[in-house]
């Protein structure tokens, strides 16, 4: 079965300003990524091309075996922007509506119902989006990104007008959607919200990949913390070291309080690859 | 295409929720009103007047159909005023505000969401400047009892003026934010009127070069070519002194006219919806 996403050496040139130098990148059906980068690092041009709203320089970009931007490849896609709006006169079921009609869902009202039911919206379906706060509208835009059961769902800052409810709201929802087989892309600023959903991660740097891998992969072991009645240090060793620094304390005569594995996070990772870039 | 009457009807609710309709219908009732003041007042005036022996001009004639040349170009100007409102914004206004983005990513072609929006304005619009037009000329021809020679064809043209001025705005809106095409497309629609007045100067002073001028600035902005051409089909069989003295306009001569124009018109909106599929398809969100 072809990837959910397949971009293969993709390049995008604004004029002079390289956006995207040669990027490869894969989402396997069922498979939620998390795609991050300091600002201008060419996410949001990354996703863009993947949704047919920017043509590549060179290079392919393919969603379910068909080309990006196909009428095709837009069949199987659900879009949500950074920056987006809804017709302020419309309601919330009039905008999914009217998405259902362009996607040619045949979902109708109990799909509708659905979406704003998963998106806490459902009291709020007759209301006009510019009545709406701006964390409803994020979540109308999640809804609408749903609509027509997308194989592939690419979201670009899907949490950044939400309060910590909404956030947790959106990450349950992500993983309910991996559950159903549904392929994520997710382009965040959120280390922590990546780093607890994403199957894998992947960094871009100036238009490149700078690393990739799992959660688990990228993150390294930073020693073991040991807390005892002398006090509290870090022990240079891995989780498989632990029994042999507890041994050779308690043979010294101290009493332990706590252990703890030490480990980067992501955020650490992150820093780790963009360092050289903020420098 | 299935997309078409989806958008259309998107583009309509648009309008409705925006009150656009209830502000033209009370401009327009407006208009109406003083129009009707305006053939109450002249008819009354020609009534009382005595055009002098031997003066073969027929005032009733020349009147109403200056008004109904009145009634055509303010009904002209309300369409297009109505037709850039509707579409200066459709790509570039819409993109940046992020609100193209969301609908162009369904599986519906570029191509088919442009011609869904200029088939949306115009269905507001040509029923509009259709209806509007109509009625002008029942007022006149009840207040003033003259009919136009003919009533349909300069309908149909100023119409077709609309539509290009449509056409015109949503390729714009490819390249330009919103209120940089809204005044680009007035100001084009603007030299088009000017380049109208010049002609009918250059015919009565009988300038070649005038009448050049005008006519190569006519083809250059059809809409204008072809509201000179509903204007001569008002008074299509008017002759004598009053057909002479109308064609010294403003609102009854004509230097450009006939099929070729009208041709020129069908060609020039093939043109430009071609120029703007082509941007539009090519164009980065």
């Amino acid at each position: 079965m072809a990837a959910a996403l397949a971009v293969h050496a993709l390049t995008k040139r604004y004029g002079p300003v390289e956006a995207l130098g040669g990027v490869d990148l894969d989402v396997g059906e069922g498979e939620l990524v998390g795609l991050l980068g300091p600002n201008g690092a060419g996410k949001s041009t990354l996703v863009k091309i993947a949704c047919g709203l920017v043509h590549a320089t060179t290079g392919s970009a393919d969603v379910c075996g068909a080309r990006a931007g196909s009428l095709e490849a837009r069949r199987q896609i659900g879009y949500l922007a950074e920056l987006f709006r809804f017709p302020g006169w419309a309601s919330a079921d009039e905008v999914l509506l009217l998405h259902q009609r362009l996607a040619g869902s045949t979902g109708g009202e109990r799909e509708r119902t659905d979406l704003l039911e998963l998106v806490a919206l459902v009291d709020a379906r007759s209301r006009r989006v510019e009545e709406m706060s701006k964390g409803m509208q994020q979540r109308l835009g999640i809804a609408q990104a749903l609509v027509g059961s997308p194989r592939l769902l690419l979201l670009d800052e899907p949490t950044s007008a939400l309060d910590p409810v909404g956030r947790r709201t959106v990450r349950t929802l992500l993983e309910e959607l991996r559950e159903r087989g549904v392929s994520v892309l997710l382009n965040s600023h959120l280390l922590s919200e990546v780093e607890l959903v994403c199957d894998r991660v992947v960094i871009l740097l100036a238009g490149k990949v700078a690393t990739a891998g799992g959660p688990g992969e990228l993150v390294r072991a930073r020693g073991i913390e040991l807390e005892t009645d002398r006090g509290t240090r870090v022990v240079d060793g891995t989780r498989d070291d632990v029994p042999r620094i507890v041994e050779e304390a308690l043979a010294s005569g101290e009493r332990i309080y706590g252990v703890r594995v030490l480990t980067s996070t992501l955020e650490d990772v992150y820093l780790e690859a963009v360092g050289g870039e903020i420098s | 295409m299935s997309a078409v009457p989806v958008i259309v009807r998107y583009v309509l609710q648009e309008a409705l929720r925006r009150r656009v309709f209830a502000v033209v219908l009370l401009l327009t009732v407006i208009f109406l009103v003083l129009f009707w003041l305006a053939n109450h007042y002249v008819f009354a005036e020609i009534r009382t007047l005595t055009v002098p022996t031997g003066v073969p001009v027929d005032a009733r004639t020349f009147a109403a159909a200056f008004l109904t040349g009145l009634a055509l170009f303010a009904t002209m100007f309300l369409g297009v005023v109505l037709s850039i409102f509707l579409t200066l914004g459709a790509v570039r206004g819409d993109a940046e505000r992020g609100l193209l983005q969301p609908l162009v990513v369904r599986p519906v072609g570029r191509s088919t969401f442009l011609i869904a929006r200029f088939l949306g304005a115009l269905a507001v619009t040509v029923p509009y400047v259709v209806c509007v037009y109509l009625i002008g000329v029942v007022i006149t021809g009840l207040t003033g009892h003259w009919w136009p020679d003919e009533i349909v064809t300069p309908a149909v043209e100023i119409a077709g003026a609309v539509a290009l001025v449509t056409a015109i705005s949503l390729l714009g809106s490819v390249f330009l934010s919103s209120t940089a095409n809204g005044i680009a497309v007035f100001m084009l629609f603007g030299a088009g009127l000017v380049a109208g007045l010049l002609g009918t100067i250059g015919h009565a002073i009988g300038s070649t070069a005038i009448k050049h001028a005008s006519t190569v600035a006519a083809y250059l902005t059809p809409f204008e070519a072809l509201y000179q051409d509903a204007l001569r089909e008002i008074t299509a069989s008017t002759s004598g002194v009053t057909g002479f003295l109308l064609q010294l306009g403003p609102f009854g001569g004509a230097y450009v006219h006939g099929w070729t124009v009208r041709l020129w018109a069908v060609a020039f909106l093939i043109g430009v919806g071609v120029v703007a599929l082509a941007a539009f398809d090519r164009r980065d969100l």
